[in-house]
């Protein structure tokens, strides 16, 4: 392929072969990305989850500290409700913070080079 | 007297206005169709009718994902558990936005990347294509079903409230009116056209949402606490309104209920198939991704204005006058409407009419989005790969998915009447158990267990789904219970409403097993592929 063509249109683009993906599969790069993966949502996952199951059995089963009022009519069911809003969109933004600066250059790398069948 | 009967009673008010309420709904419908005929115009690939040509924007994608979420559970069914049983109601609206993350971190960028049409192009990836593929349409359309029921359920509720017909010839005209509209936006409009009606919805979703939270804390002059207060005081709970355990604290059976609830909400979205198939409608995994960031952003803005809603409707209406309205609180939130309007004032009845016509236009949006799901998959994965095993043109592929669209809608109709007095939120929570149970294990062991075979995937799929279901078929939502689908028989068993605590581990437990004692090698090179398209893109649709 000449240096100067332009990048392959969908249509044209080289779809790679089994070998060439184990070999990309195996590769350290890749381990890379799926290590930079895997490291921060896995984890992150279990965070989020635990921290929701904590406040559903709050609910349950403490329901006298969950009814304390901290000011006016607002309990602390409430507050901890809020902050589970808070942390979603919190975790929402760190996460894609992360896809954008570790994930995706690592990727588009390794799919430039395997599309463009060099 | 009918439940029927009393909601038309109870916003009698609204009658005279009724030419009004039929108009916006005219207007919204028109619209509607003439989005879907011009989309339909440009709808010639199977690209187009399945995945909208996957050219739409990341904002574009983010507020149809909200379109296709923010169903009649979450605008009825949520502010009406919210306004009879305060802050029990309140966890619906947690944990059907925690449950974003999971679809964030783990499903929606791999999906796009490594599937074509269908959930089950990405549980099929690897494995035998007829067994799985059979499978991943089974669940699709059983989840799809569950969801349809429930939209159907609040379409009921809404049309006898406020069209006051209260015969059943004119419930089945009206139920029969949503399935041959959906049918139509889905059957011509196809991906394309679904999408466009999910933004528009959600705009006015949001907008009447918005209308409502801030006419209902003008009147709390924005005081939160003194809202709550007064919801507490009037509904005459006191306190215990506030706090956890008024629908969920009697007994321990009923507080592992709610963890059960809790547990389905949050694993439930990540497996829903007609949200997942909105990702393939954007070019790239990273569109997606903000896609998603969209949604959480729009999503997680009403559910906040749902605190509105709910406690509003509590503290501004007699909660007799609710549960007369609707035994399950599914009226609450037209009821504010009126209500903060001025029950006697023509204010009232434009905003009861305006938010009415609102939660019809969610309803139906909805309910297309759930059709184009199932017969998507049926189509895709059912017809174009297991019957025909690959052979079926594009054209007869989309032929079929026309003709499903038919028969789904048929089936939806049919099923409608079933379950008008169960709230609707409480419904959709269990299609979100079943989706947790049957799609979620498959999925992520797919995406990302190496060991994960064909076995395993037919065990993860068949396992939760029939547990989930057997559960709730002999659970309190079909019998045993005066709000049950069948109110006069009781063959119930299983002592929860929500099937998710035990259902979600035993579909996991079953992939696990399945693969543990399948006989066949997984096949390496078919994973590779999987694993570096999904993380990369490389080859991409």
């Amino acid at each position: 392929m000449a240096v100067d063509a332009p990048p392959p249109s969908k249509a044209e683009r080289h779809f790679p072969s089994t070998e060439e993906f184990i070999e990309v599969q195996q590769s350290a790069e890749f381990g890379e990305l799926r290590r930079a993966h895997r490291s921060f949502a896995f984890p992150l996952t279990l965070g989020f989850i635990t921290w929701y199951l904590l406040y559903v059995l709050l609910s349950n089963y403490a329901g006298g500290f969950m009814g304390t009022k901290l000011v006016g009519h607002i309990n602390v069911a409430f507050v901890l409700g809020i902050a589970q809003f808070v942390t979603t969109f919190l975790i929402a933004w760190w996460y894609s913070r992360h896809a954008a600066a570790n994930l995706d250059p690592k990727g588009e790398a390794i799919k430039s080079r395997m599309e463009g069948g060099a | 007297m009918s439940p029927v009967q009393q909601s038309v009673l109870a916003a009698g008010e609204a009658s005279e206005h009724r030419p009004l309420i039929i108009s916006l709904f005219a207007v919204f419908v028109v619209a509607t169709l003439v989005i879907t005929v011009w989309a339909g115009r440009q709808t010639k690939s199977a690209a187009d009718f399945y995945a909208g040509g996957r050219q739409f924007t990341a904002f574009q994608n983010g507020l149809a994902v909200s379109g296709d979420y923010m169903s009649a559970a979450s605008f009825l069914g949520i502010a009406g558990a919210i306004a009879l049983f305060g802050y029990d109601g309140f966890l619906y609206s947690i944990g059907f936005l925690v449950a974003w993350l999971v679809a964030l971190l783990l499903v929606a960028e791999p999906l796009r990347n490594s599937g074509r049409y269908t959930m089950g192009d990405v549980l099929a990836y690897r494995m035998r294509q007829r067994p799985v593929r059979t499978a991943a349409g089974t669940s699709t359309i059983v989840v799809s079903i569950f969801y349809l029921l429930a939209q159907m359920a609040g379409a009921g509720v809404l049309v006898s409230l406020l069209l006051g017909i209260t015969s059943d010839a004119g419930k089945i005209a009206i139920v029969a009116l949503v399935g041959v509209l959906m049918i139509v936006y889905v059957s011509i409009g196809g991906m394309k056209g679904t999408t466009w009606v999910q933004m528009v919805k959600a705009v006015l979703l949001i907008s009447g949402t918005i209308l409502i939270t801030f006419l209902v804390l003008l009147k709390f002059n924005f005081n939160i606490s003194d809202l709550l207060g007064t919801a507490a005081e009037r509904s005459g709970k006191g306190d215990a309104f506030l706090e956890p355990g008024l629908q969920y604290g009697a007994t321990g059976t009923t507080k592992l209920d709610f963890l059960s609830l809790g547990i389905a909400l949050v694993l439930g979205t990540a497996g829903l198939p007609h949200i997942l198939i909105r990702f393939y409608t954007v070019p790239t995994a990273k569109a997606a991704r903000k896609s998603v960031n969209w949604a959480i952003g729009i999503i997680g803005g009403f559910y906040l204005m749902t605190i509105a809603l709910g406690f509003g409707a509590a503290a501004l209406i007699d909660p007799k006058e609710i549960t007369d309205s609707n035994p399950s609180g599914n009226t609450a939130a037209p009821l504010l409407a009126l209500h903060i309007g001025g029950v006697d004032s023509a204010w009232g009845a434009v905003l009861l009419a305006t938010i009415s016509a609102v939660a019809f236009a969610t309803i139906l949006a909805v309910v297309a989005g759930l059709t184009l799901a199932s017969s998507s998959s049926f189509a895709h994965d059912i017809y174009a790969n297991v019957i025909r095993k690959g052979k079926a043109t594009e054209k007869e592929e989309m032929k079929a998915a026309r003709w499903s669209t038919v028969f789904i809608g048929i089936v939806s109709i049919a099923l409608g009447a079933l379950a008008r007095d169960l709230n609707v939120a409480g419904l959709v929570a269990l299609a979100f158990a079943v989706a947790a149970s049957a799609n979620l294990p498959t999925i992520l062991y797919s995406l990302f267990w190496k060991r994960f075979t064909t076995q395993g995937a037919l065990w993860s799929i068949y396992g939760g789904l029939i547990v989930a279901v057997g559960l709730v078929l002999f659970s309190p939502v079909v019998s045993g219970d005066p709000k049950a689908m069948f109110p006069g028989v009781d063959f119930h068993w299983f002592p929860l409403k929500n099937p998710g605590i035990i259902s979600i581990p035993f579909g996991f437990f079953m992939g696990w097993l399945g693969t543990m004692l399948s006989k066949e090698e997984p096949d390496t090179g078919k994973y590779a592929e999987l694993e570096v398209r999904s993380l990369t893109g490389t080859g991409a649709h």
